[in-house]
């Protein structure tokens, strides 16, 4: 695997064996002595040109615990406005020695270009496109609800509900294709101007009444951030209707079954999205998708560069 | 000095000599021995009301000179150079100097287009009149790139030319409905993650100018439709008898919204790809005549605008050298007629544009003229006559070949050849 991009560039059968290798890498994290050799000797940039403080140090960490060198790049905004290109800015890293690239940036489309355009031959790994996809953090979600319910495999049967803003969100685009690919049902809940057209095509159910939703038993509810730029951006009223139609409050909380987890990508709007009854129950997973964060992107990291076969 | 083309085919399958005097058709019939044009199409010189030619300010791109030499090797004879320039051809300066420049080229006939609007900001009147009685004679005013939104503003706009006989063109882009967006809206944006640009906000500008210019009694013309619906609005309109002309692109009749998928900016145009079903209705619309004429949105790029990430990419696509391959394929190949394929890339247009001495081929005429080999194949190449190569249709096997194009009686492209002028 030369680089990750998409969840559909993924067979089931890859996906699963790099939550496999990921479940067997967490243990490094629980060793007095948090680092094995895998890497030695190769480069790692952190490409940010979002900023994204837990994702790059969730990478920072995967890379040096595989004792890769790590460079973190990030790109703010004023040196976008000096006028370097992407292809000039991955350039410049490639010939400082990057074997692999993890980038984040605002653009969709923005990774597959540095991977297919004939630029650079680093690996990439996508940390998040634009609305397109965030394929590291479908794995680290599908990586927890694998050891929630004690599933060795794929996620047959599970039922999956991912609520908030779907129109703008990479994380329920990667989630969508992944849970489903490894056998999960997903249902997709939210305000109709929030829904992408079409999503059903990915393979998700459509919502628009959380309390039916909710009325399905869920396995898992995973809560998306709202930006703060829709709050303005008329997809409704406001914010207080939104969190009252779309907020997993304390009494949406008390409705779930027992069994039932919830998971969230953070940074949490406490208040808003979700309720801090929800998040600080033991039935919410959140610091564990952190955890696993770090575990599925030294996987990722292995699989991408150790010139493992596809 | 008599030239005579001998033994070609016209429109109607008809075989005739045709000769050539003074810079006029002097003869049509059978008159002997001449230039051997044996399997060709003779055709009225090509028109295109939709040419970017980016002279003066983005030289970089295109200039009048290249573009010039781009559209005599597709077969035009006439260009209507579209006022996106920078400074933005809003005053008689600038139009005069975009005409003297394609004087000066000596291709082909360039005839500038106006902006409805100063600099293209859609805020107040540009000065359409002085354009208008200025040695540039505009009859044509469009915004493109840009659309005219403000109601009030394409009302008077339209009140305005009507006093002359001009006509407006529009770029219909509702630009509310349309901020940031990157290619067709529907479910392959939102798996691509790329923001949508919906078939609404073309259909409901399209409509409201409909309605202004039925109010008006003006002329519209409504520049690169692309989809089923817009197909629709123009049909409806025409059939209350409103004065409303349209136009298509040769990449929106070919190429779809699947090709964005690769994130190629190659594939990145306003309006954008739509989706297959649009593709056919645009199609039957230019064989029955709802779309009136072939435009072909040539939007050169130099290479730095597209060789970037898709978001950060310009918008446009080349198009003049091989928008009659794209005709042919799509008239002649669904078994439409070389009369019509004259109608929608030369007749049509010079009318819609007010060029007086285009789109005919009888004696005493103009001689412009293009010959086609309609039996020829060849692969789009990507190196062209034209200075950038941001050319969608690259590698792909068309039909016909345009062997010569004569300009005022000159030869510009002889045996598939451009001419040094």
């Amino acid at each position: 695997m030369k680089h990750l991009i998409s969840i559909s560039d993924l067979t089931k059968d890859r996906a699963i064996s790099l939550l496999d290798n990921a479940q067997e890498l967490a243990a490094v994290n629980d060793r007095d002595v948090k680092k094995i050799p895998a890497l030695r000797g190769k480069t790692i940039v952190n490409l940010f040109f979002e900023n994204s403080t837990r994702t790059r140090i969730s990478f920072e960490l995967a890379a040096k615990r595989l004792s890769a060198d790590v460079i973190n790049f990030t790109a703010s905004t004023s040196s976008l406005s000096k006028g370097e290109s992407l292809k000039d800015t991955a350039q410049t890293l490639e010939a400082l020695g990057a074997h692999a690239i993890v980038v984040r940036h605002p653009a969709s489309g923005a990774a597959h270009a540095l991977a297919h355009r004939g630029w650079i031959s680093s690996s990439i790994i996508n940390a998040g496109d634009g609305s397109h996809e965030h394929p590291t953090q479908a794995l680290l979600d599908a990586l927890t609800l694998r050891q929630a319910f004690t599933r060795n495999g794929d996620l047959a049967g599970l039922k999956v509900l991912i609520v908030g803003d779907i129109l703008h969100s990479r994380v329920a685009r990667s989630n969508v294709l992944l849970l489903t690919k490894l056998g999960a049902k997903v249902e997709v809940a939210g305000p109709t101007t929030l829904m992408p057209a079409g999503i059903e095509k990915l393979g998700a159910t459509v919502s628009h009444n959380f309390a039916d939703s909710l009325a399905q038993k869920p396995d898992a509810v995973m809560m998306l951030r709202v930006q703060q730029e829709r709050m303005q951006g008329s997809f409704f009223p406001s914010p207080k209707e939104y969190a009252a139609n779309w907020s997993l409050s304390g009494e949406r909380f008390a409705a779930l079954g027992k069994d039932s987890v919830i998971l969230h990508p953070g940074p949490m709007n406490r208040g808003f999205e979700i309720s801090s009854a929800a998040a600080d129950d033991p039935r919410s997973l959140v610091l564990k998708q952190v955890a696993n964060g770090v575990a599925v992107r030294m996987a990722v990291l292995y699989a991408t560069l150790s010139g493992e076969a596809n | 000095m008599r030239t005579v083309l001998s033994n070609v085919t016209l429109e109607d399958g008809q075989s005739a000599d045709i000769a050539i005097e003074n810079g006029l058709v002097a003869e049509i019939g059978k008159l002997g021995a001449g230039i051997d044009c044996s399997g060709l199409i003779a055709l009225p010189g090509f028109v295109d009301v939709h040419t970017h030619l980016r002279q003066p300010g983005f030289d970089a791109s295109e200039t009048v000179l290249t573009g010039s030499k781009a559209g005599a090797a597709g077969g035009y004879t006439a260009l209507m150079a579209m006022a996106n320039t920078s400074p933005v051809a809003d005053s008689a300066g600038v139009v005069e100097q975009v005409l003297e420049l394609g004087v000066s080229a000596g291709y082909l006939q360039v005839q500038p287009i106006g902006a409805v609007t100063k600099g293209l900001e859609g805020l107040e009147l540009a000065a359409i009149g002085s354009m208008a009685s200025s040695r540039a004679k505009v009859r044509m005013f469009s915004d493109d790139g840009n659309c005219v939104h403000d109601p009030l503003l394409m009302q008077r706009a339209l009140q305005y030319v009507k006093g002359f006989g001009g006509v407006i063109a529009q770029h219909a882009q509702e630009p509310r409905l349309t901020e940031g967006a990157q290619m067709n809206d529907g479910a392959l944006a939102t798996e691509l993650g790329l923001k949508g640009w919906p078939a609404v906000a073309e259909e409901s500008i399209i409509a409201r100018d409909a309605l202004l210019a039925e109010q008006t009694g003006a002329r519209l013309h409504i520049c690169h439709l692309t989809t089923a619906g817009a197909v629709d609005v123009i049909r409806w309109a025409k059939g209350r008898g409103i004065q409303i002309t349209a136009e298509v692109t040769p990449h929106h009749l070919m190429l779809t919204e699947e090709l964005v998928r690769g994130y190629d900016p190659i594939f990145k145009v306003n309006p954008p790809l739509r989706r297959t079903e649009d593709t056919f209705a645009l199609r039957a619309a230019l064989l029955d005549g709802t779309i009136d004429v072939l435009g072909t949105d040539h939007a050169p790029h130099s290479i730095e605008k597209k060789d970037c990430d898709w978001e950060s990419a310009a918008f446009g696509m080349v198009g003049l050298e091989h928008a009659a391959s794209v005709l042919q394929d799509v008239i002649i190949g669904a078994g439409g007629s070389w009369e019509l394929f004259a109608q929608v890339i030369s007749r049509r247009p010079a009318r819609i544009a007010g060029l007086d001495n285009q789109g005919l081929l009888s004696v005493g005429s103009p001689a412009n003229i293009t010959l086609v080999d309609p039996s020829a194949k060849r692969e789009i190449s990507a190196q062209t006559h034209s200075k950038s190569s941001n050319n969608p249709f690259k590698g792909i096997t068309l039909p016909g070949q345009v062997v010569h194009t004569l300009y005022q009686g000159k030869f510009t492209v002889k045996d598939s050849e451009l001419q040094t002028l």
